[in-house]
């Protein structure tokens, strides 16, 4: 008898060693891909409730936990708000995160590994999980100076440093308020989820980068770049700039937007085709470079790649795949399919500003963790060299004219010397066009470089032009990253 | 017979009780020291109610201690101490969760459920009380034999209890509760036992005809047709709990328990074939023709399937308690459903993690291998049977009710041992236990009267079998 109690002693002693193995294999080796679910309300919950890390410009916090006496002890609250929520985002028990809270959440709440050896320290020392801070490499008064600027228009603004590609202010309007969004109570929460999702007019969309627009005249600035970098073009070469200029293959005519010749001249110079913005003029090179030429071109400042991969859902610029010549008349002037973000038309200015060199752009300075050790630091890292130094000087030259003597003139700050370029895209014929300006300052030593949308403003169509509407929201995040 | 049956077993008549005394000090230590963490870090302070758990834990396994001395001097010393550690650890947990309710309640705007953790101690002085019948009225286990058709019928009838109109209840899908006077009880943790000793008592007797009378088939000794009818009874009866009562777990516990006892009173492996064949044959029935078991094997097969699926939950919350746990009071135990009663395994994993886990785990292999152990050293056939029986009774309900929650197997309504929300079980336990500790003074005692025993003059009981 007592062999065969032997033998079950064993095989109980193996049943209990197969539920060991069976937990192991389950809490230490699944537990990641588990805890990582989308229905784990509990990982939910626990984050919740964690001290997550500010989101800083320079010392000063734009979303930060305040502890509070509910269940989930810590509030998340954003300062300014509105005006900052396209790029930090909001964090909601309900509707979970945006913008950096949801792209940078490990290391907000401090669970990243590059944050292990801190959480294995706070585990032996019973301290609660604390997260790490991010420094932005906004600049709070370029960023203010956007956001007032849109003031109730609907549209965006971004602006880079163009020797190093950080983002100095990226505006987006109409905004909304991240702090209802992480409010404790459910209810509200709820209900303003519901009325954002609602608006027509998209508050939860950061059109700086999420939405694509045509960019109407300002693309002439890579249509101008690939002319000068194929050798067969300088700025003073002429080139035919009718009224209307013929296409083949179809029987609509491009036209200037005044309706008249360039400048008074049949065959304008470069220079003075991009002061006037001239249609035909940059219909006729469009045709003349071909559309692999153009889509070389807009790539090489960024097009056809996603950029700033520390937001969430950027829309990727892009030059149309195979236009025929028509079509090539059209994209080479922005626009048939020709689509960019702000963002891209503001590196394109950047590009040229760079001596041509576009930098990638980036939105987080450094992640530290909560005793302020640096975690990681952003260098500036080069994208692209999209033109020569030469062509950029050439391209800078013509854009100061264009501030100087041409359509870009409210775009100009007294003292500064200021290069820039205007755009009016023409969309549906219902729809009011969209006005952009992009452009860079000083010229001789660009400290910033902006591009700014207006989609819909209340103003009456025809008054609708870049340099009218959108020149001065420039010119005022220009004289604040200027300082003047 | 075999060369491990001819071995000799040394017993050192030493009574041991002041090595209890010592683990019931550190049992009642670790559980009161979560009980007071608990309360720390759910409620920033020392519990109020720190001193009645205390006291009542500490008294309860102070009475169990001397009771033994008194009448019980040679039984097992590690017994007790781990049955109390595990049913303080329940009692601090189902506490702990009883908390975590009640602030997710509060979150919600409702009146939170009255707490589970002073009816459960409350249990616990009942199970001690049974304890102490036990230990004081059964002076010798042996004198059970006489009322092994006494045990078999009571067995029966608990069984068939929850069956009958009015005094049975339907309770989360099974048939396994009866109420009476307000109460719930869940005769079928008591059943248990009956049936153990029925079985024992039984196979004593009849062990001879189905050891002796069979033929060699493939190498196994098989037993007669005829002598078929035990083990066909015993699975019909199983199958009738699974299918009446819907009680997967109750139905493989008395299954298995027969089985085992009828492997280890006639050694022959061809009962355990038959039975395992026996067993497939009944759970693939039962997973085509009830929805039920058929619904539990989907669950564990694909648990992420179903939304706020108990297993799922239970499975959430243990990774997330990983290898070291979230810490007591620093998990969401609360979120997985029945957290306190099937799930309490799955509440220990996430706040103390694998590594409590596995501490658990290690404290019922104690009392399965103590409980063996006491069947080895034991003198008499029915004593051997009953602790065997006893002791697997605790592998079988850890293996499939841990194994249910951690997704090794599908998931049955079985009480995790001493831990698990439920007065029933939690006497039945303790009914065990002293039944366990019962035979194990009987196996240690002297045969003759002991001399006063100092370390170098060590006597030592010889037994054969």
């Amino acid at each position: 008898m007592n062999s065969a109690i032997r033998r079950l002693a064993v095989a109980a002693i193996i049943l209990l060693l197969a539920l060991m193995a069976n937990s192991t294999y389950l809490q230490a080796f699944r537990s990641n891909e588990i805890n990582g679910r989308n229905d784990n309300n509990r990982v939910r919950d626990s984050q919740f409730s964690v001290n997550r890390g500010p989101i800083l410009i320079g010392s000063t916090p734009v979303a930060q936990s305040k502890e509070v006496d509910d269940r989930f002890k810590y509030q998340r609250t954003y300062a300014s708000g509105q005006v900052y929520a396209p790029v930090t985002g909001f964090y909601s028990y309900l509707f979970g995160r945006g913008g950096l809270e949801l792209t940078m959440n490990s290391e907000l709440n401090g669970s990243d590994p590059s944050m292990a050896f801190r959480r294995i320290i706070d585990v032996i020392s019973n301290r609660p999980q604390q997260g790490g801070s991010l420094t932005l490499t906004l600049n709070a008064a370029a960023q203010q100076a956007a956001y007032k600027g849109l003031g109730s228009k609907t549209g965006a603004v971004v602006a880079i440093e163009p020797k190093t590609g950080r983002i100095l202010a990226m505006a987006s309007r109409p905004s909304y308020d991240p702090n209802q969004l992480a409010s404790h109570d459910n209810e509200s929460v709820a209900a303003a989820w519901k009325s954002l999702n609602a608006d027509k007019d998209k508050p939860l969309s950061n059109r700086a980068v999420q939405e694509l627009y045509p960019p109407g005249s300002t693309f002439k600035l890579v249509t101008m770049a690939a002319a000068l970098s194929s050798g067969k073009y300088t700025p003073e070469t002429q080139v035919a700039s009718p009224a209307e200029l013929p296409l083949p293959q179809t029987t609509v005519p491009l036209v200037n937007e005044d309706g008249k010749n360039c400048g008074g001249s049949n065959n304008a110079t470069l220079t003075v085709a991009l002061r006037y913005s001239c249609n035909t003029a940059f219909g006729t090179v469009g045709m003349a470079l071909g559309p692999d030429a153009l889509r070389e071109q807009a790539a090489k400042f960024g097009f056809g790649a996603r950029p700033l991969a520390e937001l969430p859902s950027v829309a990727t610029s892009r030059f149309p795949g195979d236009p025929n010549e028509p079509q090539t008349a059209q994209s080479a002037i922005g626009q048939f399919d020709v689509q960019a973000t702000p963002l891209q038309m503001a590196m394109v200015a950047a590009g040229i500003a760079n001596k041509g060199e576009v930098m990638k752009p980036y939105l987080v300075q450094n992640v530290k963790t909560p005793d302020l050790k640096t975690v990681s630091e952003t260098k500036p890292e080069s994208l692209h060299q999209a033109v020569t130094p030469e062509v950029a000087s050439q391209l800078t030259a013509m854009m100061v004219d264009v501030v100087a003597n041409g359509t870009g003139k409210p775009g100009a700050i007294g003292g500064v010397q200021v290069a820039g370029k205007t755009g009016t895209a023409q969309t549906a014929k219902d729809r009011p066009p969209f006005a952009w300006f992009t452009a860079f300052a000083p010229a001789d030593d660009p400290q910033v470089a902006v591009a700014v949308l207006i989609e819909k403003a209340d103003v009456a169509r025809d008054d609708v032009a870049g340099g009218r509407l959108a020149a001065p929201i420039a010119k005022q995040v220009m004289e604040a990253v200027l300082g003047r | 017979m075999s060369i491990a049956s001819t071995s000799v077993i040394q017993i050192i008549p030493r009574t041991r009780r002041g090595v209890e005394l010592l683990l019931l000090v550190i049992a009642i230590a670790v559980s009161v020291g979560a009980y007071v963490n608990i309360g720390i870090t759910v409620q920033d302070k020392v519990p109020a109610s720190t001193g009645y758990y205390a006291a009542g834990i500490g008294l309860l396994a102070l009475i169990a201690h001397l009771a033994l001395r008194y009448r019980a001097p040679y039984a097992d010393p590690v017994l007790l101490p781990c049955a109390v550690l595990l049913n303080g650890l329940g009692v601090a947990m189902i506490h702990r969760i009883d908390l975590g309710l009640a602030i997710v309640a509060e979150a919600r705007g409702r009146v939170p459920k009255a707490a589970a953790a002073p009816q459960q101690i409350t249990w616990t002085a009942v199970g001690i009380v049974l304890f102490l019948v036990v230990i004081l009225v059964i002076r010798d286990h042996r004198r059970l034999q006489a009322f092994t058709y006494t045990a078999g019928l009571a067995g029966l009838v608990l069984l068939v209890l929850p069956l009958i109109p009015g005094l049975g209840v339907n309770l989360n899908g099974a048939r396994i509760w009866i109420r009476l006077a307000g109460m719930s009880f869940q005769p079928g943790e008591f059943a248990k036992i009956c049936l153990v000793v029925f079985f024992a008592g039984y196979l004593v007797v009849k062990r001879d005809v189905l050891t002796l009378a069979g033929h060699r088939f493939l190498g196994l000794d098989l037993p007669r047709a005829r002598d078929l009818g035990p083990i066909g009874i015993a699975w019909v009866v199983s199958l009738g709990v699974l299918v009446f009562e819907s009680d997967l777990g109750s139905s493989l516990l008395f299954f298995g328990l027969f089985l085992f006892l009828l492997y280890v009173s006639t050694e022959r492996a061809g009962w355990l074939i038959i039975g395992g064949l026996l067993f497939a044959g009944g759970a693939f029935f039962a997973y085509t023709t009830f929805g039920h078991v058929h619904r539990r094997v989907t669950d564990w097969l694909d648990p992420w399937a179903i939304d706020g699926g108990q297993v799922k939950l239970g499975l959430m919350g243990q990774a997330w308690g990983g290898i070291l746990g979230r810490g007591l009071g620093q998990g969401h135990p609360e979120a997985t459903l029945y957290a306190q009663s099937d799930m309490i395994i799955s509440s220990f994993a996430e706040e103390l993690g694998l590594t409590g886990l596995i501490a658990i785990l290690l404290v019922y292999m104690l009392i399965i291998e103590r409980g063996l152990r006491t069947a080895l050293g034991c003198r008499d056939i029915f004593g051997k049977l009953i602790a065997t029986g006893l002791a697997m009774s605790f592998a079988l309900q850890v293996f499939v009710i841990v194994g249910g929650v951690t997704g090794l197997i599908p998931l049955t309504g079985l009480a995790t041992p001493f831990m698990a929300l439920g007065g029933t079980s939690l006497v039945a336990n303790w009914a065990i236990i002293a039944l366990l500790l019962r035979i194990s003074d009987q196996a240690r005692r002297p045969q003759t009267p002991a001399a006063p025993v100092s370390d170098d003059t060590i006597a030592m009981a010889v037994q054969k079998q």
